[in-house]
């Protein structure tokens, strides 16, 4: 089987799981018609009609909204943000309605909102954020960030059949970047599961998302220059976090650095490393160090946003100060 | 109209309408049903004035939210669904009668309000905060304006699926500035789902009167925004508003998509009932008790115009009360929920979050890490 990029695996999940359940529709901004910014969806109204692939206004609060009452109705809508930055207008809805309503009116509320998330694509502070940290802290929602081809196939038709609102950050970087072939039959990775994408003994570096494929530039060159053995650790889904194979690779190399493409304060990787110091303190022979984004707006210059954003340099260079521990 | 404009707005319930409001005929309804109209106004005053007194004996955990004077509104709108195709509504904090037309039962009113082991929300929610989809209704939060979308959903799912399904959302004077409202009813007029809108206008959002909330001159103008057909009833009159919504909803079951329908009403008591009304101008409250009680005037109208014996009324109190005696007792010997019911149910998978190491009393995450250390602790090669 040929190889398809990251943008074809996700379009291929879409017509799998449209294909298989009635249920799944998806809607969002020019998404029908004209395919998707970016067209992720293109060709998929052709396929379905317009009752399965829907073109809203431009109003993300409706189209979160809507999804919920359709779910609760047994439908499984799959929202597109067209980009994730536009999430935040629907924020009050997905985390006082959408994430609550199992819990407090035992309302099955199975969606998906996904979109473009992501730098490195000169897209300046409105095109180019990285949301997760603002819903990891919601309980109720669920998170994925895929980095290769196949999980974003995979993950998409978990999050299709949760029963649960599942948040699918893809990454536009890696858009057309990454290909791959896709595993034979009925591909399906589980939300909450982390993939070792190197294993090592030295260091491991805990990451997700476009940020897996520095890391493991970064172990290539530490392997090559250094001799290091570096791990590698591709979280997947960030709610739930993979606690046991977070641990399990502290336990097997005691030296952590944790990589993120978003800001600093508050970021994911401040959660990880409290789930570290709780969970295995006495593993670590070096504090556990983070590299992300310096905590400014995303800028637009490519000077400014190389400078800002981590690059695989940044990550050589912490990977060394955290070795020489 | 221009005279009118240059006095003050028009804006109600001090205002004058947009048009004469559409006289109450109500011709689809019998005797019995009218009386059915009766007895839900009169189950929605009494049970709350039940939880006025549970609330003055501290019984009622939270806040306690009245619609006393908006009876008539709540009923008469809800009446107008259909029960047997499936339809559905999502109330507001003072549509405790649409509900209890939907079938919500004092019983589960009153635990809700004690926050009971039993309630329909097992104590996680507060007061009309809650939902039976099979029932036809959906429960609200707190966050104005956002049951609109969702009901746009709802409805859109009726429409793709082919299904003869209406719903219907409540939103307030105040959820009308929301952008949620906005997105909403844009939403399901673009969809044309088979959505009615129901505005009521009681003429405060906590204590900020609707002239200060809109400078629209009637909520119903903004219909025309959205390319829908608005209608303006009187709220306190029961056959009007089940009239007016009749109409919206046979319109939204036979594809006419969306309508928007204001409700003119008032509140008579404050927000919550902690709340003393001191924004509200002298007399206005006893003007509309005296003068527009909702169940006043529905007991009028049955006598003059339906020969309705003042005993058959009295029969129907009777009944409320023997009914809402018997929900009390049975609540208030309801148990309280267990704590760690707390953690049940946030996700379908997992079904529980494990309780904080802290509350288990043995740290239990940290002991079991510790318990697996190995003997050269510290290293992968041990």
């Amino acid at each position: 089987m040929a190889e398809i990029t990251y943008l074809e695996a996700i379009r291929e999940g879409l017509i799998e799981e449209m294909e298989r359940d009635p249920a799944v529709f998806c809607l969002g901004e020019d998404i029908g018609a004209y395919g998707g910014a970016f067209k992720v969806t293109d060709g998929l109204m052709q396929r379905f009609g317009e009752n399965r692939v829907i073109d809203t206004p431009v109003s993300e609060v409706a189209i979160v909204g809507a999804a919920a009452g359709a779910a609760h109705m047994g439908m499984r809508p799959v929202c597109e943000m067209q980009f994730i930055d536009f999430i935040s207008c629907a924020y009050d809805i997905l985390t006082n309605y959408v994430a609550t309503a199992r819990y407090r009116a035992m309302l099955p509320c199975p969606m998906v909102v996904r979109g473009p998330s992501g730098g490195y694509v000169r897209g300046g502070p409105f095109h180019s954020q990285n949301p997760e940290a603002a819903f990891l802290h919601t309980p109720g929602l669920k998170i994925v960030s895929p980095a290769t081809a196949s999980d974003a196939k995979g993950l998409l038709k978990a999050a299709i059949r949760d029963d649960d609102c599942v948040l699918f950050f893809e990454h536009k970087y890696l858009y057309r970047r990454v290909k791959e072939t896709m595993p034979s039959g009925d591909h399906v990775v589980p939300i909450g599961q982390a993939r070792v994408a190197r294993e090592g003994r030295d260091l491991s570096i805990i990451t997700y998302s476009a940020t897996v494929w520095k890391a493991l530039e970064a172990a290539e060159e530490l392997e090559r220059a250094d001799g290091l053995s570096v791990e590698v650790l591709d979280l997947r889904s960030l709610s739930p976090l993979d606690d046991d194979a977070i641990i399990a690779t502290v336990r097997k190399t005691n030296r952590v650095l944790i990589v993120h493409e978003d800001t600093r304060t508050g970021g994911v990787a401040g959660e990880i490393t409290a789930r570290i110091t709780e969970r295995a303190f006495e593993w670590l022979d070096a504090p556990v160090m983070r590299v992300t984004a310096a905590d400014v707006p995303l800028p637009y210059a490519p000077q400014l946003e190389d400078y800002v954003l981590p690059q695989t340099a940044d990550i050589v260079g912490a990977a060394r100060t955290i070795a020489r521990y | 109209m221009a005279q009118r404009a240059a006095t003050r707005p028009a804006i109600t319930p001090n205002g004058s309408p947009a048009a004469p409001l559409p006289v109450a005929a109500a011709p689809a309804l019998g005797r019995a049903e009218k009386l059915e109209l009766y007895y839900f106004m009169r189950l929605t005053r009494t049970l709350e004035e039940r939880l006025v007194s549970l609330y003055r004996q501290t019984k009622v955990v939270g806040g306690l939210f009245r619609s006393l004077g908006q009876e008539a509104d709540a009923v008469g709108s809800a009446y107008a669904l259909d029960r047997t195709q499936g339809d559905i509504l999502s109330p507001l904090i003072r549509n405790l009668g649409s509900m209890l037309v939907q079938g919500a039962t004092p019983l589960e009113i009153l635990r809700q309000y004690m926050a009971k082991g039993d309630s329909p929300t097992r104590g996680r929610e507060l007061n009309i905060h809650f939902g039976d989809v099979r029932r036809g209704f959906i429960g609200q939060i707190s966050h104005l304006g956002d049951m609109v979308p969702v009901m746009a959903g709802v409805t859109l799912s009726f429409k793709v699926r082919g299904e003869r399904r209406v719903g219907l959302v409540y939103v307030g004077d105040g959820a009308t500035s929301t952008g949620a409202f906005h997105e909403g009813i844009n939403f399901a007029a673009v969809q044309r789902c088979p959505l009615v809108v129901i505005v009521e206008n009681n003429g405060y959002a906590y204590s900020t009167p609707t002239s200060r909330q809109t400078a629209a001159r009637h909520l119903v103008d903004k219909a025309a925004g959205y390319g829908v057909p608005g209608e303006q009833a009187d709220g306190n009159d029961v056959l009007a508003t089940y009239d007016v919504t009749k109409r919206a909803v046979d319109r939204a079951r036979a594809g006419g998509g969306v309508t928007l329908i204001e409700l003119i009403t008032y509140r008579r008591k404050g927000h919550a009932e902690h709340d003393n009304q001191s924004y509200v101008p002298e007399g206005e409250i006893e003007r509309w008790s005296r003068e527009n009680d909702p169940i006043d005037r529905y007991a009028a109208v049955l006598r003059d115009r339906e020969g309705v014996e003042p005993q058959e009324l009295a029969a129907i109190d009777a009944r409320v009360q023997a009914e809402i005696d018997a929900a009390t007792d049975t609540a208030d010997a309801s148990p309280p929920p267990q704590a760690l019911d707390a953690l049940v149910g946030v996700y379908a998978d997992p079904p529980a979050v494990p309780p904080l190491w802290f509350r288990e009393g043995s740290g239990a995450p940290a002991a079991a890490a510790a318990a697996e250390r190995p003997a050269g602790w510290g290293t992968y090669d041990g």
